[in-house]
């Protein structure tokens, strides 16, 4: 966990911002595989000389640094923390190789389909923007209600008995769903519409090493109001 | 009866189907191509890959996979003991996959512009476009491909390029990938090229010439 002085030399350190649904996915990921790290809060505002020095390609986060060495996009810091520690706490891919290319498959498509479809949520210029891109999150959710049929085979999570890629991936992004409702009134993650999701959801976020760094509602909204009306967004 | 064998659902004129080609044929995989209109498509394609209908969709023993980089990462996993495509290390693993994921989401996406305009519009986008391919030739420096001595999961992945590049070039009228600006990536062009599996699955250029031609005609006039 981040107990450590971060400006200490160590194995593993971690730059992220608390809102950033990628930077938790890495962070889930490290903390499910019972991994210890030092974790660095950045400013998007003004971006730190080692953020900028590990990753000079997109100057974003998540970074991991291993030895110094860092990693940056969080899907590959999810698959590249399950490779790296193979022995530390659960495998985050299965063995099987088409299993693998499943998870593969769905956790790009939170990033390419959801995340996308959720952006005007976020900085949609009008309520009825907000509106019906909250309904088409609903209507990608329902594919995701289908991905937990066929991955978890009855299960508790996405990856079988344990959290897997897909849960991590997903699960960064539960905090802002769930802040969706207040940000426009459509409840994303609908138990009468996906009920296994919805299930999985206060699972997933009940569980030790997601819990702590699932950001509250209140602050996610905050957060969202201060950016909209920088960008002069009602 | 089990459906066994290889299958790979694809469109001629596709740089992400040829991925997946190469890809089989390193390892040195029989398949069955099945070509595909994307403007009708077939029953078999929908109800294999029902979530995004999309090309390419390999099909082994009846279980579907799409998606061509993960269909990639599949193949090297599901044919274990053949060419190594995936670079053994997992640092090496996680840069490959960085650089698949730049080209694919910043490369292509600075590429497609230049199809799309002319003039100083177009002579804009060409030099975002190089800007782009100065950073992933980084990724080649000493080295003869993306993968080291030999072809890997990156050079798979942005191979493409090494074909299709000209192609727009020729349509276009203008240069992209010269010596001047990107060195590297000319000499890599030609090496990739050379490959004995890359040659074997590559669509007829002056197909893709006449097709690009055409598409490009369209764009302007729309």
């Amino acid at each position: 966990m981040a107990g450590r002085d971060a400006d200490k030399d160590q194995e593993l350190k971690l730059l992220g911002v608390w809102s950033s649904p990628f930077v938790i996915r890495a962070r889930v990921a490290l903390n499910l595989k019972g991994l210890s790290y030092g974790y660095v809060e950045d400013d998007l505002d003004s971006k730190s000389e080692l953020l900028l020095a590990s990753n000079p390609v997109h100057r974003k986060v998540p970074v991991l640094l291993h030895d110094g060495r860092p990693v940056c996009e969080s899907r590959v810091i999810v698959e590249y923390v399950d490779e790296a520690f193979p022995t530390s706490g659960p495998r985050l891919l299965p063995a099987d190789p088409y299993r693998r290319a499943v998870a593969r498959f769905w956790a790009a498509y939170v990033d390419d389909k959801l995340f996308t479809t959720w952006i005007p949520v976020y900085i949609g210029r009008t309520s009825e923007d907000r509106l019906e891109a909250a309904r088409q999150v609903v209507a990608v959710l329902e594919k995701f209600e289908q991905a937990f049929e066929e991955c978890s085979g009855g299960k508790a999570f996405f990856g079988g008995d344990a959290a897997g890629l897909v849960d991590v991936v997903l699960g960064g992004f539960l905090g802002w769903l769930r802040a969706s409702q207040m940000m426009c009134g459509v409840r994303v993650i609908d138990p009468a519409k996906t009920p296994l999701l919805a299930a999985w959801a206060d699972r997933f976020a009940a569980l030790d090493g997601v819990r702590e760094v699932i950001p509250d509602v209140q602050r996610l909204l905050e957060y969202n109001k201060m950016r909209r009306a920088r960008h002069g967004l009602p | 009866m089990a459906e066994k064998g290889v299958k790979v659902f694809g469109m001629w004129a596709s740089p992400m189907v040829i991925r997946v080609e190469w890809a089989l044929r390193l390892k040195g995989v029989e398949y069955e191509y099945v070509d595909e209109d994307l403007a009708n498509k077939s029953a078999d394609l929908l109800r294999y890959n029902p979530v995004t209908k999309k090309v390419p969709v390999l099909v082994h023993d009846g279980k579907p996979i799409a998606e061509s980089t993960i269909i990639v990462e599949y193949i090297d996993e599901a044919w274990k003991g053949g060419y190594p495509i995936m670079p053994a290390d997992p640092y090496e693993r996680a840069r490959a996959r960085f650089w698949a994921r730049f080209a694919e989401e910043k490369c292509n996406a600075a590429l497609y512009p230049i199809f799309t305009t002319t003039g100083e519009a177009q002579r804009k986008a060409v030099h975002e476009a190089q800007q782009c391919l100065k950073t992933l030739e980084t990724a080649l420096e000493g080295k003869k491909f993306f993968g080291g001595d030999a072809v890997g999961y990156l050079d798979i992945v942005v191979g493409w390029y090494a074909h299709w590049l000209p192609v727009v070039e020729e349509v276009i009228g203008a240069s992209i990938v010269t010596d001047e600006e990107l060195p590297l990536m000319k000499a890599w062009f030609d090496r990739f090229l050379a490959v004995d599996v890359v040659k074997a699955a590559l669509p007829d250029r002056d197909r893709l010439v006449a097709a690009n031609k055409a598409r490009r005609e369209q764009l302007l006039s729309a």
